[in-house]
């Protein structure tokens, strides 16, 4: 099992998790709980994923199902990070299997060279890298709220059904 | 609208980013409940609009995890568990109607 910990500075559990914790110790986990911002291969596709910063830990475990599955599904993922340093797994990412693809969008900070997205990612961004509606996509996003808002209207405006579309909100912190 | 989501002079809502999303329910639930009840279609009692608990607007800041209608903002599920008692408040919810497997 894998645990990703985004430490908020003033976050009352990640900075325990990030650094009182020491290899060793006990914990009780509970969990998982619930299927419904999940996908596995028998939910078939084609597959959108938009991440606002730590936002793309679920998105990680359905890449890594989708993997471990063999599965042709057709997978984008769409993923805003403030900067390639705040990237997670980004090894991972610039690795993906034949049916996925991964454009990573910088919203802060890029290095000299850097040829993909910068900004916020918005209506037109979308339109561009993610699937069309008429392909019928599940579409999931998560994010901070404000991301996960925008993004969500934005499908929406571009002709995606809000029945296809979760969404996982974490609140107001976070990082796009 | 509900006086506790006032809007600020402005029009800015500042409930706002304090928002999730009902599926966050799901863990607190599960020490009541035998099933998941976040994919469950609830009919709102305040303005009769359905959807998945899971898309509703959950404030989980408050002593309560307050679910709200993403439509008119009435509340339609309360729960907490503190002090040794669990307490539901299930009111603003008119029907839950849920989907169960198929049985293999």
């Amino acid at each position: 099992m894998e645990l990703i910990v985004d430490r908020l500075p003033d976050g009352e559990v990640s900075p325990y998790l990030t650094q009182e914790l020491r290899p060793g110790d006990d914990l009780e986990v509970r969990g998982p709980f619930g299927g419904w911002f999940v996908w596995h291969v028998g939910l078939g596709g084609p597959l959108q994923l938009v991440a606002g910063g730590s936002g793309v830990v679920p998105f990680l475990a359905m890449l890594d199902h989708h993997r471990a599955a063999a599965s042709d599904v057709p997978v984008r993922l769409l993923y805003s990070a403030r900067s390639l340093a705040e990237v997670f797994r980004r090894e991972r990412l610039a690795e993906p299997d034949r049916d996925v693809r991964v454009d990573l969008a910088l919203t802060r900070d890029a290095p000299p060279g850097w040829t993909g997205e910068t900004g916020r990612v918005d209506g037109a961004v979308l339109g561009r890298l993610t699937f069309p509606p008429e392909a019928e996509p599940q579409v999931f996003v998560c994010g901070p709220t404000g991301f996960v808002d925008a993004i969500a209207s934005a499908m929406i405006d571009l002709g995606h059904s809000s029945e296809k579309i979760k969404t996982e909100r974490f609140g107001a912190t976070g990082g796009t | 609208m509900n006086e506790s989501l006032a809007e600020e002079p402005g029009g800015a809502d500042v409930t706002a980013e304090r928002r999730l999303d009902g599926n966050a329910l799901t863990g607190a639930l599960a020490e009541l409940f035998a099933i998941d009840l976040v994919p469950a279609d609830c009919t709102c009692a305040h303005c009769g609009r359905t959807g998945p608990l899971a898309q509703y607007d959950l404030y989980a800041d408050s002593p309560a995890l307050v679910l709200r209608c993403a439509g008119c903002t009435g509340v339609v599920l309360r729960y907490s568990s503190a002090g040794g008692r669990i307490r539901l408040d299930l009111s603003g919810a008119r029907l839950l109607v849920l989907h169960l497997p198929e049985q293999p």
